[in-house]
Order: structure tokens, then sequence, then C-alpha cells
């Protein structure tokens, strides 16, 4: 429980930080970005608009840092992420809880099975070292330096075409109206196939390594000889003992690379033109829409820090030695 | 003070000890410096990063063309005169790639050291101080990898309003230390109560020199991976921040040739020259450092080397895989093995090891 506690203070701390760097990104800029933003949307931002903006970056003369960065948080508390300017007078909230599950979804499914997929064939590879599985390594080392974002492009060149039955872009068919219903859901899993192989293809090689090198790692301990020297079957002790012991710094490692992962995901969303938080961000970027870039930046990183807690559970539950201590 | 030549083989605790009986007697002390050159996948890496940094080097001198200049062939596949085709504006896509290798390779090895320095410096300190600073620095270290980069990446590159290249490499530096301090300082608590250090801790040498003349020697292939490991990150990243139009407009940035190619609708019209290329090239790019990291990983820690031929045939033609960690015990004897007979001392073969103490895993 004690674990649990440290884990939890730790993640509100870093969650902290987060925010902070958030608020004072838009403050390093040199100039009046405002005026430039200003001058880019001409006529199309009324004043309450304007003054949030000199608030966000800043530049309000009357008001000193601190309590700006009070206002800041007070906001944060209300759920107030702001106006966001590319979709006047939408607040970002309800853009990014409109595209919120779309990502989930996406990325959550897809990082779950490429970690079970992956790890599972890097048992069999670390396992069976020096088998056919050893001839895999250098492919999926070629796969994992491929860019996501490429890996897409040429899912949609190959794959993706006119009378294909992979859509290239879009999460679900034109006509439709996004419901829990029999039109509905297929059309959107048919619109989720192709980004999803693609992450996929592109994150299990990390998988397969780390866990090749554990059990290559584990297979020399002398538990490993001792279950071999009782008689227990191949399979048992490549499973129970090797692969248990050698899940755990995999499983710590999921939690770590959580951040990457989600990156290359917002880029597969960006080449697919999938309706999540990746091609908002995209969208955001072009339209120099800060308020919504931020927001969205403050919703990824506290999904990843709510990932990150369960993946520490997970790891609580796996391992008996971090219960004891408690 | 010597540096014990053996401690490179405790870099991950528990191993090594019994994993190089091969490597126990270098024949010769001078070949020994270039022992990790001979790995095969550390050559095959560095020979091809090799001709990506020539390329660096001289690729606009050789480029056929002006990346930038226009032509009347719009969209043209491959042909002699464009060896990889033009894009929408009729620019050769060969000069491009030749143009922008030099871009991409400053910016992710700048990137690179500025992310090596900061792990180094968080890394060892923490390490090497523990108490406070160790608490404060590690902290600092994790925040920053659980911290998503990439969109953090995005949004501090894109608030500047005209990001160049030095912005980009910087930001990507300083975003991705943290894993590289987070395993340096794994390594200098290990190494921080060590004999050797203890010894020229007592002999009066100043902090200063044991972490630069003590620590750090044997910090080198955890430095050297982890700079490769941010070299392929900052490479990633930077490809991508010009793929979604952030950074430097005009220095042909790979990430950028795929940015015209996407809005251009290069998919759409089969032009597969205009951006398999590019890809091909971030991806041998990535392979090459991936390769050479193996390299130093294996150099480490020599029981990740995938095992040559494993298969063995016996006399009696059986066939035996070998594996680190036991000895095979073959079934060639003449009494049928059971689990409840002792087994016969076969003086050819594998020796039965009487086991008293731990039985247990």
């Amino acid at each position: 429980m004690r674990y649990v506690l440290q884990r939890i203070a730790f993640y509100v701390f870093t969650a902290w930080a987060a925010m902070t760097i958030n608020f004072f990104i838009p403050r390093m800029i040199p100039g009046d970005p405002v005026q430039a933003l200003l001058a880019r949307f001409q006529g199309q931002l009324n004043s309450d608009a304007i003054e949030s903006l000199y608030v966000l970056f800043g530049i309000d003369k009357n008001s000193s840092l601190w309590s700006d960065y009070v206002d800041y948080w007070g906001q944060l508390f209300r759920g107030d992420l702001g106006l966001s300017f590319s979709a006047f007078p939408s607040p970002v909230s309800e853009i990014i809880g409109e595209a919120l599950p779309w990502t989930v979804a996406l990325v959550g499914i897809t990082t779950v099975i490429s970690f079970l997929l992956g790890t599972s064939l890097g048992v069999l590879a670390g396992w069976r070292r020096g088998s056919w599985v050893d001839g895999l390594l250098p492919v999926t080392t070629f796969l994992s330096s491929v860019p996501y974002f490429w890996l897409g492009l040429l899912a949609i060149f190959l794959l993706a075409g006119p009378d294909s039955f992979f859509p290239s872009s879009g999460g679900y068919e034109g006509g439709l109206v996004p419901a829990w219903d029999q039109y509905f859901i297929p059309s959107a899993i048919q619109h989720s196939l192709l980004p999803a192989l693609t992450i996929l293809i592109s994150s299990v090689s990390g998988w397969i390594l780390s866990m090749r090198n554990m059990m290559v790692t584990v297979a020399a301990e002398d538990y490993i000889t001792v279950a071999h020297a009782k008689g227990l079957s191949e399979r048992r002790v490549a499973l129970s003992y090797a692969a248990r012991n050698a899940l755990l710094p995999n499983v710590s490692g999921f939690a770590l690379s959580l951040g990457f992962i989600v990156g290359g995901t917002l880029l597969v969303e960006i080449v697919f033109s999938y309706p999540g938080l990746g091609f908002l961000l995209f969208r955001a970027v072009g339209a120099k829409d800060y308020p919504l870039m931020q927001g969205i930046f403050l919703i990824i990183t506290i999904a990843v820090l709510v990932a990150n807690l369960i993946a520490d559970i997970l790891y609580l539950l796996l391992d008996p030695r971090t219960r004891k201590e408690g | 003070m010597t540096i014990p030549t053996s401690s490179i083989d405790q870099v991950i605790p528990g191993q090594g000890a019994m994993a190089q009986p091969e490597e126990a007697k270098p024949v010769k002390a001078k070949r020994q410096r270039f022992r990790f050159v001979t790995n095969a996948k550390a050559a095959t890496g560095l020979v091809i990063l090799g001709v990506y940094l020539l390329f660096a080097v001289i690729g606009p001198w050789i480029a056929p063309y002006d990346p930038g200049a226009r032509s009347s062939q719009l969209v043209a596949p491959p042909s002699p005169d464009h060896w990889l085709g033009t894009t929408h504006l009729g620019q050769d896509v060969l000069s491009q790639l030749l143009v922008g290798t030099r871009g991409v390779m400053v910016v992710g090895l700048t990137a690179g050291v500025a992310a090596t320095i900061l792990s180094v410096i968080v890394g060892v300190t923490a390490g090497y101080l523990g108490g406070g600073w160790d608490d404060a620095l590690s902290a600092l270290s994790n925040v920053f990898l659980v911290i998503p980069a990439l969109p953090l990446i995005i949004i501090v590159a894109s608030t500047f309003q005209n990001a160049g290249s030095t912005i980009v490499a910087l930001t990507i530096g300083l975003t991705s230390w943290a894993w590289g301090a987070r395993v340096l300082r794994a390594q200098t608590l290990s190494l921080r109560r060590r004999d050797y250090v203890e010894a020229s801790r007592a002999s009066g040498e100043t902090t200063c020199r044991i972490i630069f003349f003590e620590i750090m020697p044997n910090l080198t292939a955890i430095i050297a991976s982890g700079f490769v490991g941010t070299v392929i990150f900052a490479v990633a990243t930077e490809i991508t921040l010009a793929f979604i139009g952030i950074g430097g407009i005009s220095n042909w940035n790979w990430g950028e040739i795929l940015f015209w190619a996407q809005s251009q609708q290069a998919l759409a019209q089969g032009a597969w020259w205009w951006f398999v290329p590019a890809g091909l090239a971030i991806a041998f790019l990535g392979t090459a450092l991936s390769l050479i990291n193996f390299g130093i990983d294996e150099f480490v820690s020599p029981r990740l080397r995938s095992a040559g031929k494993t298969k063995i045939k016996t006399a009696s033609g059986h066939t035996v895989r070998m594996r680190v960690g036991f000895t095979p015990v073959l079934a060639n004897s003449a009494e049928p093995h059971t689990h409840a007979r002792p087994m016969p001392i076969n003086l050819n073969g594998a020796t039965p090891v009487q086991r008293t103490e731990e039985v247990n895993p």
C-alpha cells in the first residue's frame, strides 16, 4: 500500500511539473505573439478572445506572474482549458472530449496487443536462442527504425485505394453519425484496422527485443538450472520460471516507454486523418491554435500518468517482493 | 591507481562472470583494442553510418540539381535524368535527399551531444553524491521520463515563430536526456563502492578527479550507448517535426520531403519514388545506429550475443542444442534414465554435480 501511495505522490508531482511547464512555455516567446496572431486572424477574434490570449501569453501588464499562475490553476480545476481559436468559440475541453475516445480506443487496444504479442515472441526468441527465431531480430530492428508515419504512408499506398477494403482516411463512413449502432461500429472498426496494423508492426519489435534479452539473462540463473534438474517439463520451466521473472523489467519498461508509444501513435493518426488527438494536434499546430495545443498536451500527459499508475499496480500484483515491503 | 580491466564485465550485476570463456585470454593486447569493431553488428552499423556521414559532407556538392529548382517534368517517375523522379514542381528527389542529409545528421548529432552531456551531469552527480542530490535529480529525470516527449517538443518548437534547426536540436536535447541519466545513475551507484574508488578516496583524491578519472572511464560504454540511442530518437523526432510542418523550411530535411509528398497527394498519384527513398534513408540510418548499440550491448554483456551454431551432432547420431546455463545430458548411456535412479558417472561426458544447499529457486 505504501508503494502505491508513493507512486501516486510521484505522479501528482509529475502532473504538477507538466502543468507548470505548460504555463511557462507561452511566456518564453520573444516579442508580442498576440499581435502576430491578431494579424493572422484578422477580424476573426472578438475582444474576449484577445483578452484571454493576453492572459495566456502572460503579457497582461496589470498582473504579476504569481497571480497569473494562481489564475491558471483556478481555470484548470474548473476544467476550463480556454477557447480554441481555430474553432472559435468552442471551448478546448469540448473539442478534446470529442477526439479523446478515438485515441484511447486505438492506442489502448493496439498497445496492449503489441505488448502481449511482442512479449510472447520475445520469450520464444530468448528461450530458443540460436534457432530460426534469431533470424527475426534484424528484421525487427529494421522495422523499429522505420518511422511510424512512413509505415502508415506505405500502408495507405499499398493496401488502401478507391476500391480496396481498407479506407485510407477518416474514422468512419462519411454519412454516419457516431452512435453505438450496427452501422457505425463496423465502419469504425474497418477504418481503424489499417492504423492499428501500422502501430502494431512498428511497436511490437521493441517488446520482442527487450523480452528476448531479459530471457537470455534469466535463462542462466541458478533456479532455472534447478528447475531443469528437477525434471520439470521444458514448457513449465520456460513459462513459469524464466518468463515470469523476465517479465518484471518488461512491465516497468512498458510504463516508461508509454510516452514514446503515444508520441508515435499521434503521428499514425495524422497520416490516416484519424479523428483522434494526434490529428487534432496536427491541425492545432497548423492553425497556431495555442490553447488547443496546450490542452492536448495536458490531456495526453494525464492519460500517460494514469496508464503508468495502472502498470505500477500490475507490477505490484506480479512481483511479490514489492508487496512484502509494504 | 589502475582501473581493473574486468570492471566492464560487471556492468550488469551478476553477468559476465561466467559469460566469456573464449575472451578470458586475449591473444594480443593490441587486438583487444579493436575488439568492438570485430563485432559483426557494430561493424555493419559503423560502415553504414560512415556512408551517411560522407553524404552529409559531400551531399550538396554531388547533388545533380539544385533541390529547389523547378523543371517541366512534373511528378515524373525515375529516369536517367532524374534517378529518383521528380516532385509536383519538377524538383529532383535525389538532390533533395542528398542535400537534406547534412541537416538531418547535424541536428541528430547536436541533440545527441546535448542530451548526453546533460545525462552525464545529472546521472553521475546523482549516483556519486547520493543523499538529497540523488533524490532531487532522480525525481527530475523521472518526471522527464514520464512526460510524453513528442507532444512537448511539438508544442515548444511550434511556440517559436520561426524555429530553426538549432532550436529544434536543443529542444530535442533538453527533453531526451532522462533515460541516459537514469542508467548512468544506477551504474555510478554500483561503481562508487568499488575497492578502487574507495582506495582513491582514502588516498585523498578530489571528488572531481575521482569522477573524471576513476568513474567516467568505466561508464564509457554506457555513455556511448546512451549517445547512440539519443541520436536515434533525435533523428526520428526532427524528421517527425518537419513532417508535420514545424522547423526549418529550407534545409530539405527528409521529413519535409515526406511532408510535401503527403500534402501533394503523392499517395493518390502512385508516386512511390517521392516518399519511399526518404523513408528508406531514415530506416537505414536508424538500423545502423541500432546495430551499433547492439554491438555495444553485446560488448558489455557477451551473453546477449546470438549464439552461432547451437545444434551439435554427437557421435551416436543424437542432436543436442547447446544452451547458456546448462550442460546437456546425453541419453546415450546403456541404462535407461529415470528420475529415480542415480545418474551413472560418465567419464567422457558431463559430470553430475551434487547440490546440497540452495535447492529451492
